[in-house]
Formats: structure tokens, C-alpha cells, sequence
């Protein structure tokens, strides 16, 4: 089909049809929308704060019946909040008490998530301010006292944060014994409940580390005889 | 001017009122008047300043879907009715069509406004209230004609009424866009990237700065009236690109 055919078929009158005045107008119009932009700096970014969570009945409220879904939302959006468009933000420049608090705040919509306990600690206690990293242990101490056997893992992480980044040897026993004390055998692997033992050695309190061990062995938390060998060789070595 | 443009404007207005807009219009108020309240009995704190923001943001929302969505599928509805075709029969220019349907649509934009800025004095700040009002009929004022101009080009409701969404969240939310682009996270100095952050400042050069009109941080702190020239600039410089726009589709429409 010709050009000229295909003109002909045009639902479009030509354009010769329009006012000039309104071509003129168009072109005039387009020409100012474009200094009108022009005459704008470029936009600044600005950095906000974290703010203070609400309250949890508000985020039910919001939640529409979906609380796993919303907690995760907030969870990404509580995790990207460092990056603002067109500014990074420094953990270290966060509110740490607001984060906790969010963080609380997920958690109790969705209490069987994991998200915010190892944002807790594998992020968020990732930054070099001991400050910051103690609310994080907080956190996640508070939390794992709800649900011991469920939280474990996270509070097993914080004695290792306490023992070997903040080098806070009584925070990290105190940490290691509420490990071994609130939960039970069955549920939580024997390395993490022992965590006690090393952390005594560390501290040089070996006659508490052999009263730990023979506990642990009277009780039946230590029944394989690798692993009692092994516990009993250590501390043998380091009282010599 | 031709005499036609009020009466055009008078019936598209009348049409309004037969298809219960102002039923709707109320009906909305009272559901986010509702829902306003409910939410400041959550907030512990700032509850005015929690309510004013919420209802002030609805209304707006709530104006620019209703009076977009009337202004392409009663145009729609006149194209096909030969309603149109009957107009432009007579002894008057096409321009005269075209600005009366956008007075009869601005005058519907007004009274939709007017009754969610009077639900903000509950809220709000006069002063503050007024200014809104101001700028959100300035931002209807931009979305009647751009719904004309879609429909004039597209001829479809489909189309026209996701080309006028998408250039509202565009509009809304290019500021961000361009933070966004110009962020240096991103900044690999990749060619792609020079490319993408151009494209972004170029689309930008061709669409209103609608983030910064009727912004609830008026309802909340209070409005300063310096921002006011500047949106009045705008709506004038933009109105009068898409007017023109779609005047010279409307003239170079075969009937």
C-alpha cells in the first residue's frame, strides 16, 4: 500500500486544519515548560530519621488481617531504611532504641519470624559501636526469654557478639547461662548449651567449668563419650 | 468568545450532578471522615496532625480519581452518542467545545474540592486549608485537561484512563526518581547508567512538579503562601502545553 494511500486512510484531518495560532501556542508552551524546569536546582536530599514505632494494636489495625505479610513489609522496609533516595545512611547513625523498637514491633505481629532476631544480630550488631551492639543483645535476650527453645540460635550468635566482638566475658556467661537454663535437651543442640563451659575457660574460672561439666554429665546433657573426652582434655590442658 | 462555551459548560456540569456525583462525593467524606476518626483513636500522640494528613491525602486522591475517571467516560460517552459530532455541527470554532467541557469539568473539580476542604477545617488551619484548596483545583485543573488530551489522541477509556494514572504517579514521584538516579549507591559511571540518569532528566523536563502541590505538611505545620507563584506558574505553563496539545488534536480530528 502507497504512502499516499495510507494518507488517505488517516482518520486525521491535515494539518494545515489547525489554527496556526494554536501550533504557535503548543510550541510556545513546550518552550516555557522546558525553562520552567530548567530555572529548579537539582533536588537535595535529605536524610530522615527512624521514627518511633507505633503502637502494636495500631499496626494490627493496619495490618488488614495480614500480619505475617505486613511484619514482613516493615521488615524490608526497617531494612532498607539506610537508603534513602539519593543518601546512605551509616547504621551507626540510626536510632538504635527505634530500631529495637521496630524490630519488637515485627516480632510481636509475627511471632514465629525469624527476620527481625537475625536482623538483630547479623546486622544490626554489625556495626563497630559497642553501644549500639549491647541494644541489639538486649533485643534479642528479651526476646529469646519469651520463647527460649524457638529463639536459641539468635541468643547463641549474642554470646558469641559479647564474647569475641565486645569482649564483655561476664555479659557472654551471663548470655551462655540463660542458654543452658531455659532450654531444654531435646530441642537445642548439646554445642549450644555448653557454650557456658568455654566461656568460664575463657574467663579462667576452671573449677566453675569442671562443676559445669560434671552437671552437665550428671544430668544426661552430655551422654556422648567423644564429646566428654574432649570437654575433659580441654580443661585438663588448661589447668596445667 | 463563543457562545457556546457556557452552555456546554452548564450542561457537562448538569450531567454531573444527574450521574450522582455529589451522592458519591458525600458518600466518600463521610466513609473518610470515618476512617479519620478511627485512626486518631490509635494515635497516642499528634492526633490532629495524624487525622488532618490522612483525610487531606484521601481527599486528594479520592478528587483526582473521581474527576478523571468523569471527564474521560463522559466524554467517551458524548463521542459516541454523536453528542460531539452534533456540537461541532454548529457556527462555532472546535475551541469551543473543548473549553467547555473543561469549564463544566473545572466547576464539578471546584465543588468536589470545596466540600473535602471544608471536612479538613475540622483538622486544619483555615489559612492552611485555603491554601490546599488552592493548589489541589490547580492540580485538577492539570488532570481535566490531560484526561482531554489522552482521549482526543487515544479515543479508548482504557487507554486514556491508564495514561492519565501513569503520568500522575510519574508526575507525583519523579523528584524521588531523580534522587534515585543521581544516588551515589548507584553511580557505577557505567554507560547504562549515564544513559538511564539522562533519560530520567530529560522525562523530567516535560512533567509538572505535581509533588509539590496540595502536600498535607501544609495541613500539619501550617502553610506558607511563598509556595503558592510558583504552582500558580506551573498549573498556567502546563495547562497551557496540554490545552494546546489537545486543541490541535481536536482540530485535526476527522469526523
Amino acid at each position: 500500500m502507497s504512502f499516499e494511500k495510507l494518507m488517505r486512510r488517516s482518520t486525521e484531518r491535515p494539518l494545515t486544519a489547525v489554527p496556526w495560532g494554536i501550533t504557535l501556542l503548543l510550541v510556545l508552551a513546550l518552550g516555557a515548560q522546558i525553562a520552567w524546569h530548567l530555572r529548579l536546582p537539582a533536588p537535595v536530599a535529605n536524610a530522615r530519621e527512624l521514627p518511633s514505632p507505633p503502637s502494636l494494636m495500631a499496626l494490627h489495625a493496619l495490618s488488614l488481617g495480614e500480619e505475617p505479610a505486613f511484619a514482613r513489609l516493615l521488615m524490608l522496609w526497617l531494612q532498607a531504611f539506610d537508603n534513602q533516595p539519593g543518601i546512605s545512611i551509616p547504621f551507626r547513625n540510626l536510632d538504635y532504641d527505634h530500631v529495637a523498637g521496630w524490630l519488637e514491633q515485627i516480632l510481636a505481629l509475627d511471632p514465629r519470624s525469624r527476620y527481625p532476631l537475625l536482623s538483630a544480630v547479623r546486622i544490626y550488631a554489625e556495626v563497630p559501636d559497642p553501644g549500639r551492639r549491647r541494644k541489639m543483645i538486649d533485643f534479642v535476650e528479651r526476646q529469646f526469654l519469651l520463647a527460649p527453645d524457638e529463639r536459641w540460635q539468635w541468643l547463641a550468635h549474642g554470646v558469641f557478639i559479647a564474647k569475641h566482638r565486645l569482649r564483655d566475658l561476664p555479659l557472654a556467661l551471663r548470655l551462655a547461662r540463660e542458654l543452658r537454663e531455659y532450654t531444654h535437651a531435646e530441642r537445642v543442640p548439646g554445642w549450644a548449651r555448653q557454650m557456658e563451659f568455654f566461656v568460664l575457660e575463657a574467663m579462667g574460672d576452671l573449677q566453675g567449668a569442671q562443676v559445669l561439666l560434671g552437671g552437665l554429665i550428671e544430668t544426661g546433657q552430655i551422654t556422648d563419650p567423644a564429646e566428654i573426652r574432649f570437654l575433659e582434655q580441654r580443661l585438663a590442658r588448661d589447668t596445667d | 468568545m463563543s457562545t457556546l462555551i457556557l452552555p456546554i459548560a452548564a450542561y457537562t456540569f448538569r450531567e454531573a450532578v444527574r450521574n450522582r456525583l455529589f451522592v458519591l462525593t458525600l458518600g466518600g467524606m463521610v466513609c473518610l471522615l470515618g476512617l479519620t476518626a478511627f485512626v486518631g483513636e490509635l494515635a497516642v500522640t499528634e492526633q490532629r496532625q495524624i487525622q488532618a494528613a490522612i483525610i487531606g491525602a484521601g481527599i486528594r486522591l479520592f478528587a483526582v480519581c473521581t474527576v478523571c475517571l468523569f471527564v474521560i467516560t463522559s466524554t467517551v460517552r458524548e463521542f459516541n452518542d454523536k453528542g460531539f459530532e452534533l456540537i461541532l455541527s454548529l457556527p462555532a470554532p472546535r475551541s469551543s467545545y473543548f473549553f467547555g467541557k473543561c469549564a463544566g469539568f473545572m466547576l464539578l473539580a471546584l465543588v468536589i474540592s470545596a466540600a473535602g476542604g471544608l471536612l479538613l477545617l475540622l483538622y486544619s488551619e483555615p489559612a492552611a486549608v485555603l491554601l490546599w484548596y488552592v493548589s489541589l483545583v490547580c492540580e485538577l485543573l492539570l488532570l481535566v485537561v490531560l484526561s482531554l488530551l489522552c482521549l482526543f489522541t487515544f479515543g479508548n477509556i482504557t487507554v486514556a484512563c491508564m495514561l492519565v494514572l501513569a503520568f500522575y504517579l510519574l508526575s507525583r514521584s519523579m523528584e524521588t526518581i531523580q534522587l534515585v538516579s543521581m544516588s551515589p549507591i548507584l553511580e557505577t559511571h557505567s554507560l547504562s547508567q549515564e544513559f538511564m540518569n539522562g533519560m530520567v532528566q530529560v522525562i523530567a523536563l516535560f512533567l509538572p512538579e505535581l509533588h509539590r502541590f496540595a502536600r498535607s505538611e501544609w495541613l500539619i505545620h501550617g502553610g506558607d503562601w511563598s509556595v503558592l507563584p510558583p504552582i500558580l506558574a506551573q498549573t498556567a505553563v502546563y495547562t497551557a502545553l496540554l490545552g494546546a496539545a489537545a486543541l490541535f488534536d481536536l482540530y485535526r480530528k476527522e469526523l
